[in-house]
């Protein structure tokens, strides 16, 4: 708990947690982005949204020790994925959609074992990086560093962010999208091919989770078992958030992000995700007492 | 020969089977003793799962606790090893109950998904402290009390005691399922709402079925330490991606909301699972996660469930529009 | 003389929709009172109101004398006043008996008690209850078997064996075969007169409720239209233009 005293005495170090967490929480924000979006238009929870991040991180990693530049593995690692996605929809998920939520969690959860084991076996469990060969600034008089890679990485993910939104605000298949989140049965006597949809949705949303993966490997580290950690970050943003709220998204994200930084300096490294997952059923448990005043429950 | 002829005769044969297996093949005495565990685990998820309605996946936690509390009394006081197991078993069964008692409240006023989420991030987060806290060893785990004896009465030791505590439970859910208690949480799975309209104390029913999971997982626990000689805080007591995960999926495949189910599915389940680890070895997990995605798309009502839509008759259920239905309509 | 159930001046609203504005009603002991109202007109909303579904935004309620205004649904159904869904809810996977036994009353339920068989009176009751709605010989169906006519007798069935003193009925011959509907009538009669329960019934069909209700409340747009003897009721030109889209 010292920790707590250089923080007070050393106002400048705040400073350093605020960057990190405001940087890698846009990251989490992209990934809960995609979970609100098939949550919303499928009514899946996918809780193999981590192990996406992590393919995509591996395919970022593996390309970079091919020699390709880190910053061009984006959008291989997003293309990579969203046929992943697309494929996991063709197999596995387009037979739970229509189940009970239970089911798809469950059915997810399994996918998000398999692949993760998957990982483990193919790639070792050690952790991994992608070298992006760029500087570090420094700020505030050399107490607080910033590594150039995680700028561009922030910039990458407000990019993508506003990618989507407008993909998704323009763009006919957009908007098929949208209109299946709002009723999928009149959407589809209108003529629009749902499965289509779902099986968009779910692909672009790996898609996403890949090109966050791909930052997350230049400018931090992977290893097989991050997934759950980010399928929990991301659904506690969702959940903060709420489904349709982008701004809300981003803001938790932050938030979060931030948080995190905060725990991991005062806590201590290893208790890290012992906040994070505290956290979520911290949140889970006031977001239920702060309904059950108004007698509902969390639906 | 009727009903209670053939239960009567199904329980002697289980029975007899559970206590001569140990002899009959002393080789396996461990991975026996891991089935009843296996059997214990299935039938307390299932409490809340199958017959309640209430997907948990925190269940381990109470399992963890067991394992801990019994450890840390037995390293922190003088007593005799069975002395020492004996109060570590009982305490680790008010710290487990008392656990279930004081979250219940919170967690099961949660519905559907977000108590199964929720119940997740406990069961880590819980295993994440653990293993950052010095008082219990933090990663690296306590080493319980070793049995006074050689490696083969141990293990029968262990053996015998996990199937009296799987034995144990079966028997206490048969008579808890066909009492008030047992109607209530099955009407708390099939309408809650209509439950509470109906004047039933929901919160109270729901936290006393946690409380008995919690009851024999917290049991369970100082002897399985016992058994592998090592508390882990991830791979064994709080080992929530592995145990947490099986003990849904044995319910679900033997057919949740049943007795027998999650018996059947303990078994089933824990044979495979030997056999994937002596021919896949490093890739039994990747197996067992595509098992848990087949049996959920593909065969979710399990083998209990498949058994009731095609074989009604063996339950002595009717069928709207068989023969046995409209006799039983002109009868009464 | 104060009533079994008395409701003042509630309201409740959804997000901008007002569903009941400023409604007031009473039902004396041993009455049977209808609301009426066309589609829209929030009486299934009230009907949630009274029973703690949800919070009322202002207003009271108050039944055998007691402020209720706050409690929850179990609370509520515990002091007697119960409600039947318009949505027939019955527990589908239990079997009738079953799903009558549970229904028996709960206030008062000891930890002995939780964990306890059932007495063989409560499954004596249960047959009974059921021979009297006409079930007796499905009793050992799945309720989720059922019909959905057969569904609302059981509901209805189990809705007494919890021995309420008042039960809130929510549109009781809505889907049910016009040949059943008589029968249905008789009974809802025979157990006020015979059991003392108090009804208040939501109803569309009114041949059913004019010849069921001794009183009658009129409903439209959220508010209290009219309320008197069903003769009056029928007369009334508010009433009439009510149903028939007049404003």
């Amino acid at each position: 708990m010292d920790n707590i005293q250089v923080l007070l005495q050393a106002p400048v170090f705040n400073l350093q947690l605020l960057i990190d967490g405001l940087l890698i929480g846009a990251i989490f924000a992209l990934a809960a982005y995609g979970m609100a979006l098939v949550w919303g238009v499928m009514n899946v929870i996918n809780i193999a949204q981590g192990e996406f991040v992590m393919l995509g991180g591996y395919v970022t990693v593996y390309l970079s020790l091919a020699g390709m530049h880190p910053l061009l593995t984006i959008p291989v690692a997003f293309v990579a994925l969203f046929v992943l996605g697309w494929v996991l929809y063709r197999g596995v998920i387009f037979r739970v959609v229509d189940k009970d939520l239970f089911i798809s969690i469950l059915a997810t959860f399994g996918l998000s074992i398999l692949l993760q084991q998957l990982a483990n076996e193919l790639f070792g469990a050690d952790v991994r990086t992608a070298e992006s060969g760029l500087d570090t600034v420094f700020l505030a008089g050399g107490t607080v560093t910033v590594a150039q890679i995680k700028l561009v990485a922030f910039a990458a993910a407000i990019v993508l962010g506003f990618a989507l939104m407008l993909f998704l605000k323009n763009s006919r298949l957009g908007q098929a999208i949208r209109a299946t989140a709002q009723n999928a049965r009149a959407a589809r006597i209108l003529g629009i091919d749902t499965d289509r949809v779902y099986a968009t949705t779910y692909a672009l949303n790996a898609a996403i989770c890949g090109a966050a993966g791909a930052l997350v490997a230049m400018t931090w580290i992977i290893h097989p078992y991050l997934g759950l950690t980010y399928t929990v970050r991301a659904f506690m943003i969702v959940i903060v958030a709420g489904l349709g709220n982008l701004l809300g998204i981003i803001f938790s994200g932050a938030g979060l992000g931030i948080s995190e930084q905060y725990a991991g300096f005062v806590l201590g490294a290893e208790f890290q995700t012992a906040f994070l997952f505290s956290l979520l059923v911290v949140i889970l448990v006031v977001r239920n007492l702060s309904l059950k005043r108004k007698r509902k429950y969390l639906k | 020969m009727n009903d209670g002829t053939i239960r009567g005769a199904l329980y002697v044969v289980v029975a007899s089977i559970g206590l001569v297996a140990p002899m009959l093949f002393p080789d396996y005495t461990i991975q026996l003793a891991f089935l009843w565990l296996m059997v214990l685990f299935a039938l307390t998820w299932d409490i809340l799962g199958g017959q309640m309605g209430y997907n948990s996946f925190g269940n381990i936690l109470f399992f963890g606790l067991g394992c801990y509390v019994t450890a840390v009394l037995q390293r922190d006081t003088e007593l005799g090893f069975f002395v020492s197991l004996a109060a570590g078993m009982g305490l680790s069964v008010v710290v487990a109950v008392a656990a279930a008692a004081i979250l219940g409240p919170l967690i099961l006023a949660m519905r559907g998904h977000y108590f199964a989420i929720c119940t997740l991030g406990l069961g880590i987060a819980v295993a994440d402290i653990f293993a950052g806290w010095d008082y219990v060893g933090a990663g690296s785990g306590i080493v319980p009390r070793l049995y006074p004896g050689d490696v083969a009465d141990r293990n029968y030791f262990y053996y015998y005691l996990l199937f009296a505590l799987a034995v144990a439970a079966f028997v206490t859910l048969r008579v808890l399922y066909r009492s008030r208690f047992g109607l209530a949480i099955n009407a708390i799975r099939d309408d809650e709402d209509k439950a509470e309209a109906m004047g039933i104390h929901t919160t109270r029913y729901k936290v006393a079925a946690w409380m008995v999971a919690a009851f024999f997982l917290g049991l369970a626990g100082g002897p399985v330490a016992g058994l592998v000689g090592f508390v882990d805080p991830r791979d064994l007591a709080f080992a929530g991606p592995t145990f947490g995960v099986w003990m849904v999926l044995m319910a679900i495949l033997g057919g949740k909301g049943t007795l027998w189910g999650p018996v059947i599915g303990a078994v089933i389940f824990h044979i495979t699972q030997e056999v994937f680890w002596t021919y896949f070895l490093g890739w039994q997990r990747v197996m067992l996660g595509l098992l848990i995605v087949l049996i959920v798309v593909f065969f979710p009502m399990g083998i209990m469930g498949w058994l009731r839509e095609n074989r009604p008759q063996w339950f002595g259920e009717v069928v709207r529009g068989t023969a046995e239905a409209k006799a039983g309509e002109r009868a009464a | 003389m104060s009533a079994l159930l008395e409701v003042r001046n509630v309201s409740k609203a959804f997000g901008g929709v007002v569903a009941n504005r400023d409604i007031s009603l009473r039902v004396p002991r041993g009455k049977i009172v209808g609301l009426i109202g066309p589609n829209g007109s929030g009486k299934t909303t009230l009907f949630s109101s009274i029973v703690g579904y949800h919070p009322v935004d202002s207003g009271s309620i108050a039944f055998e004398g007691r402020e209720i205004t706050r409690l929850r649904v179990p609370e509520i159904a515990r002091l007697g006043l119960l409600r039947t869904f318009q949505q027939t809810r019955i527990y589908g996977k239990m079997n009738c008996i079953q799903n009558m036994q549970i229904s028996v009353p709960q206030a008062g339920a000891s930890v002995v008690e939780m964990f306890s068989r059932f007495a063989p009176e409560v499954t004596e009751e249960a047959e009974a209850l059921l021979d009297f709605v006409g079930l007796h010989s499905k009793r050992f169906l799945r309720a989720g078997d059922l019909s959905f006519g057969q569904q609302k007798l059981l509901e209805f069935a189990m809705a007494l064996m919890n021995q309420p003193q008042m039960l809130l009925l929510d549109e009781p011959t809505a889907g049910i075969n016009p040949t059943l509907i008589n029968g249905l009538i008789e009974r809802l009669q025979r157990a006020n007169a015979d059991l003392g329960i108090t009804l208040l019934v939501i109803e569309h069909n009114m041949r059913v409720i004019m010849n069921l209700a001794e009183h009658i409340y009129c409903l439209a747009h959220g508010e209290l239209l009219a309320d008197g003897a069903p003769a009056e009721l029928q007369k009334d030109k508010r009433v009439i233009d009510a149903y028939l889209g007049a404003h």
